[in-house]
């Protein structure tokens, strides 16, 4: 199998305190590339670690954490920023643009941090021509619809060909019709690029769109649940 | 990121915010204009008192009654140390002075008598020094005469009541300098004959001659300045034979006058001053008195520069998401350090280069205002100042803008994009 992410007994502690708060109590499981996926779980379930995680922006408290063929778990800083860079494309419930740039200039902000010089441009009108957004490259966020920011955004997580693309709840903040169009082009550009899709939610509406679904519940892995075991829908 | 596209972004998150931006850059105008110019006043100040000593005369030294070895300029404390017991200086002094086989470093002598004068020609009167002086003192002290002629023997020998003006004591009299000579003036209700006007020297109120009076010095002792002894002079100006042999003549002169005087070494009653001693001195007062400006104004650019990074607290608290999605995407510490330096340096510099023109101005309207009010005053912006002082405001930026950059940087992207 060709695992895009291999999670091997993930604990993740945070400190409160005096007390050590367990928010992921050995976790494991496979995403193959390509896959379409999404984590569900109620609040405090480890969620949102869970996606942290798995996008590299914290290192697991132990356990292993292959992404894309590299183990993240004794990375420094630096090097996490750089796996986030060129292996992970975040897009978030509130859009996370920066106000002060044009559509194209937000989406060119990752292949800045990845020095390049050249063609940054270009690649970027390319990504925001990807999710149809052409007519609008020069526009400030404001001057933009919600759906129309979370284009930008996710033609921000795609422009640098990530091999997994984090959407965190990606339609929480839209309503139903335009939250319908960002998933479908979530879906979409799965199918055209294979990219490989993790959408973290607790809307079951998005989760059934996907190939599988974890569930996780205090920490672990809810094994109750018939999707957790690797079977696809 | 480059260096180029950290300027950009940073002009581009600074021009967001004109107002702050503009208030913060504000406080390092005001800082590096208020060094530029404090320290051109000072160095305006050196340059125009040691150009006015310079003017005296290159070889020249002064004898005056009592020990003044403290530093402080001729006559500040003159009788103040050693109380009223000094000697003073007497003509027969001078005479031994100018005796070639005693002292053959000097080359001319030339004692003067001084005290202060009403001048009165028609309704206009003026009050100046009056010395009393001889022949030797027109080329001992290079006084040069627009007209007429210096005071000589002949009129020493008659005690004429002959005077040598000033050009500003003839302005004052006659509202001219020229065409003056054989019109009389009365000194002390005194007639005396003008017979010549000196050359206007220029510098400051300090050691100018241009304001003086000189009449011959028998008449003086006469008719004029009162001493307790007729042989009692004030002071006595004496030429060294060149610019080196002046520290010679120094000691040639100290050496006939303590055994004139009969004081052991180290306790003289009379002190001896050469040019270079002046020029010391007075250096010394306006180096002091330019590091005190430059560094009252070196206070405001201080203060400047803790609002920068007030500043800049402010705008990293505020831009915690930000500097979390910039992470998120793939930005670096350094990456983070360098955009938040870049903006901090940015407000300095800007601030540094508007400064250096306001303190131009400033200086410059200073000059105006000294030329205005009759003082021959000019500011001078060093080089060294415009350097010093955007050095100091880009290094206030880089040292104010590293604490904020680095919390900025150090934000951990989890926490930061949790921020609200």
């Amino acid at each position: 199998m060709d695992w895009v992410i291999e999670a091997r007994d993930i604990v993740k502690t945070y400190k409160m305190g005096d007390f050590d708060v367990q928010a992921l109590r050995g976790v494991s499981f496979q995403i193959e590339r390509g896959e379409v996926l999404s984590i569900m779980g109620p609040s405090g379930s480890g969620k949102s670690t869970m996606m942290n995680t798995l996008g590299c922006l914290d290192r697991p408290t132990s356990g292993e954490y292959i992404l894309d063929g590299e183990s993240v778990g004794e990375m420094n800083d630096d090097q996490l920023a750089s796996v986030r860079n060129r292996k992970v494309g975040f897009v978030f419930q509130s859009f996370n643009l920066l106000s002060r740039l044009t559509a194209l200039g937000n989406v060119e902000l990752p292949l800045r941090y990845a020095g390049l010089t050249e063609g940054r441009r270009e690649r970027a009108k390319a990504a925001l021509e990807a999710v149809g957004l052409s007519d609008r490259m020069t526009h400030r966020p404001y001057e933009l619809s919600g759906g129309q920011q979370q284009r930008v955004a996710v033609a921000r997580a795609l422009v640098n060909d990530p091999a997994i693309i984090m959407a965190d709840e990606p339609t929480g903040n839209l309503d139903s019709k335009v939250g319908k169009e960002i998933m479908n082009l979530l879906l979409n550009l799965n199918k055209d690029r294979g990219t490989t899709l993790i959408i973290v939610t607790h809307d079951p509406k998005i989760a059934e769109q996907t190939q599988r679904v974890i569930r996780l519940r205090d920490g672990e892995l809810d094994l109750s649940a018939e999707e957790n075991g690797g079977t696809k829908k | 990121m480059t260096f180029l596209q950290a300027l950009l972004e940073a002009l581009e998150s600074l021009n967001g915010n004109k107002m702050r931006s503009g208030l913060t850059v504000l406080g390092i105008v005001i800082g590096v204009a208020a060094v530029i110019a404090m320290l051109a006043v000072g160095n305006g100040a050196q340059a125009s008192i040691t150009g006015s000593i310079s003017s005296i005369g290159t070889n020249l030294l002064f004898v005056f009654k009592g020990n003044d070895t403290g530093g402080g300029p001729p006559g500040a404390n003159r009788g103040s140390s050693s109380g009223n017991n000094d000697r003073p200086l007497t003509l027969s002094d001078a005479e031994a002075i100018a005796d070639p086989f005693a002292a053959p470093s000097v080359a001319a002598v030339a004692p003067a008598i001084q005290g202060n004068g009403t001048l009165t020609f028609g309704g206009e009167k003026t009050t100046t020094t009056i010395s009393g002086v001889t022949a030797d003192f027109a080329p001992v002290r290079n006084l040069e005469l627009s007209e007429g002629e210096f005071i000589n023997q002949e009129h020493e020998l008659g005690h004429m009541s002959v005077v040598v003006l000033g050009p500003e004591t003839a302005d004052t009299l006659f509202g001219h300098h020229d065409g003056v000579v054989g019109e009389t003036v009365r000194i002390e209700g005194q007639p005396f004959r003008v017979i010549g006007v000196l050359v206007a020297k220029g510098g400051g109120s300090m050691g100018s001659e241009d304001k003086n009076a000189y009449i011959p010095f028998t008449t003086a002792q006469a008719r004029l300045i009162k001493h307790g002894s007729r042989d009692e002079v004030d002071v006595i100006f004496a030429q060294a034979t060149t610019a080196e042999s002046v520290t010679q003549a120094s000691d040639e002169i100290s050496n006939i006058l303590r055994q004139r005087h009969r004081t052991p070494i180290g306790d003289d009653d009379f002190t001896v001053f050469t040019q270079q001693d002046f020029l010391k001195t007075f250096e010394t007062i306006t180096g002091v008195l330019t590091i005190f400006l430059g560094g009252i104004a070196g206070i405001s650019l201080l203060v400047g520069g803790i609002g920068i990074m007030n500043i800049m607290l402010v705008s990293v608290t505020e831009r915690t998401r930000e500097i979390g999605l910039r992470k998120a995407l793939g930005a670096r510490k350094k990456d983070i350090l360098l955009q938040f330096l870049t903006e901090s340096s940015l407000l300095s510099l800007v601030g540094g280069i508007i400064g250096i023109v306001f303190g131009w101005l400033i200086a410059f309207i200073v000059g105006k205002v000294a030329t205005a009010t009759g003082n021959n005053f000019t500011p001078i912006v060093g080089t060294d100042a415009i350097i010093l002082s955007t050095s100091f405001s880009a290094a206030i930026g880089l040292f104010f803008g590293i604490y904020p950059a680095s919390r900025a940087a150090s934000l951990e992207p989890v926490e930061a994009l949790r921020h609200e």
